[in-house]
């Protein structure tokens, strides 16, 4: 079956309207020694079932282990109506709804979905979603730089808390227009960014500050303190939060206190997997990003907003789209700023049918299991908590021996242990960042305590196990 | 035809000047500029102090289907700039001449500015680009 609408007639009519003798003339201004010839190791096509096959056997080396990894991406129970609705075909066939006549239900869906994402973080304004979380802590660092005009120094504070996944996405999109990243360290014992690790760039001209909140190891930074900080210096304060946990915690709208005339984070950014979207090789899952009205124009994306037609009714439309690539070009405010429609489709269902007492409890249980996995881990010779920073539902645990061994002996037991630290904090020593959401039962956590207690008695410190 | 006060000087980019008589130069978009863009719903003036290049942007004018920048005609200081532009963008459409101007400039006489049309020059250019 041919996917291309054009016959060979069709294509010679409409090179010889337009005067050019071939398709692939209309690529010359691109030098030939740019393009590719041809695609060296792409396998012969399959047909749809050996397709299928094939990844039904992938899928399978997986196994159904029992998962003890966040760092970014969280197992969460997802109701049974999340993804019936969200596939209905009026939600699932939706891309942007750029014809506001024919979009009334998806625009809507967008509209509450801005609605809760501003709920949540306390904000007066958020975007219709981007594409994940670390690619709109990039945007956002790039929108700090925009939206601080006070500021020229387009310096941007990276504490090392941050997911480094995350500071090196930053890096990748941000650093190359011409904005430098800065490390601060944190203190090993609390596992956070400490005020005083900020001091040193007292008084400097410094455009933005992220806080990520609870930070990469699962800790409570003291985001009240640091955000006023950098509202005292000039920096314009870029949160990256996990939105269960603002079923908990104060929204970042409301950080600190007033100083020098504003409170609370300037910009609110983070991934949305954990609203009702399945762990699934790193994607796709939405980032979000909200931000207060002063700063409106300069944040990337489209939004959706609630107007009066021409014979005053209510209706939804985009709105604020003249500074998106395809008006702006190279200068808009951002040049990715896809939206994930059908992801943030699910979270919005996902967030309806909990609610906020249900998110509450979500978070609430999550805390509470992470804790259980703690204490039945560090009652293990050899495994003790790194930090004593209070934390949300992540930890940072230390072995007396190297990790990967123990995560490799726990694997062959069904048990996916936790995300082995070492390439990204090797000053830590052998450090495992471990986490417990809802979906871990006593039993789980039980299974999990003894497995690690049988890997760490049959191995000595030092050998392999 | 679209306005060109005679006692104003402009840029190709439909930026226009006006001496202030003190060192300073009052700047707007012209008649032409606006009528191109239609019915501006946001304009974005300079910060006052901030230091400007001739021909770098300077503000940002913004229509229910475009943002296009405006770029500064001289070199300078802002001095002012018109923040009643935030809540009143129209103002610019209705008046691009007067309550429609967007920054007060304090020229830096070291540098050269950009090469400024006078008002029948302008009118030239734009009967040119018409052809």
């Amino acid at each position: 079956m041919a996917f291309i609408p054009h016959t060979p007639d069709d294509v010679a009519r409409m090179l010889e309207t337009i005067g050019v003798q071939s398709i692939e003339s209309l690529f010359d201004e691109i030098p030939a020694t740019l393009k590719i010839k041809s695609l060296d190791g792409v396998p012969p096509a399959l047909c749809e079932m050996e397709v299928g096959r094939l990844l039904m056997e992938r899928a399978t080396l997986d196994g159904r282990p029992l998962n003890f990894i966040g760092a970014g991406a969280y197992e969460h129970h997802i109701p049974a109506p999340v993804w019936a609705i969200a596939t209905r075909g009026e939600f699932y066939s939706a891309y942007t709804p750029y014809q506001a006549e024919a979009s009334q239900g998806t625009l809507q869906l967008i509209y509450e979905y801005q609605s809760m994402m501003c709920g949540l973080t306390g904000m007066q304004v958020s975007n219709a979603s981007l594409y994940d979380g670390a690619s709109a802590l990039a945007e956002a660092c790039l929108m700090a730089v925009r939206a601080n005009r006070a500021s020229s120094s387009r310096r941007v504070l990276m504490p090392r808390s941050v997911n480094p996944t995350y500071a090196k996405v930053a890096a990748a999109i941000a650093g190359n227009q011409d904005i430098g990243f800065e490390p601060v360290d944190f203190d090993r014992e609390q596992g956070r960014t400490l005020l005083d690790a900020l001091q040193a760039y007292s008084g400097q001209d410094v455009s933005a500050l992220v806080l990520q909140q609870p930070n990469f190891f699962g800790n409570l930074e003291e985001v009240g303190a640091l955000t006023d900080w950098a509202h005292a210096n000039g920096a314009v304060v870029i949160a990256v939060v996990n939105p269960t946990s603002l079923a908990l915690l104060e929204p970042p709208g409301r950080w600190g206190q007033v100083v020098a005339g504003k409170q609370g984070a300037d910009i609110v950014c983070g991934e949305g997997q954990p609203l009702g979207i399945p762990l699934s090789s790193g994607g796709p899952y939405f980032g979000f990003m909200a931000t207060r009205m002063q700063y409106v124009r300069q944040m990337p994306g489209r939004i959706v907003g609630r107007t009066l037609d021409v014979e005053g009714r209510p209706g939804f439309s985009l709105t604020l789209q003249a500074r998106e690539q395809h008006i702006r070009r190279s200068k808009a405010t951002s040049n990715i700023c896809t939206n994930q429609g059908l992801m943030v489709t699910a979270a919005t269902i996902y967030l309806s049918l909990l609610g906020a007492e249900g998110l509450e409890r979500v978070a609430a249980a999550s805390v509470q299991r992470t804790d259980d996995l703690v204490a039945a881990l560090t009652r293990i010779k050899g495994v003790t908590a790194a930090f004593s920073a209070p934390r949300f539902h992540e930890a940072v645990l230390l072995l007396d021996r190297p990790v990967a061994p123990v995560l490799a002996a726990l694997e062959r037991r069904g048990i996916v242990g936790g995300l082995d630290l070492g390439g990204s904090f090797p000053e830590l020593g052998p450090a495992l960042l471990v986490c417990a959401t809802e979906t871990k039962l006593d039993a789980d956590i039980g299974a999990y305590a003894a497995a690690l207690s049988d890997v760490m008695n049959q191995s000595r410190p030092g050998a392999a196990a | 035809m679209s306005n060109i006060p005679k006692d104003l000087q402009y840029t190709q980019s439909h930026e226009w000047i006006r001496r202030l008589g003190d060192g300073q130069v009052e700047v707007g978009i012209t008649d032409h500029a606006q009528g191109a863009l239609g019915d501006l719903v946001f304009v974005e003036v300079p910060e006052v102090g901030r230091l400007v290049k001739a021909g770098e942007g300077c503000a940002v004018v913004e229509s229910v289907k475009a943002a296009s920048d405006v770029y500064s005609p001289v070199n300078g200081k802002v001095t002012a700039s018109n923040t009643e532009l935030a809540s009143r963008p129209e103002l610019l459409n209705q008046d691009p001449y007067g309550a429609g101007w967007l920054m007060r400039v304090e020229l830096d006489s070291s540098a050269k500015g950009a090469e400024l049309l006078s008002a029948g020059d302008y009118a030239n250019s734009l009967a040119d680009a018409a052809g």
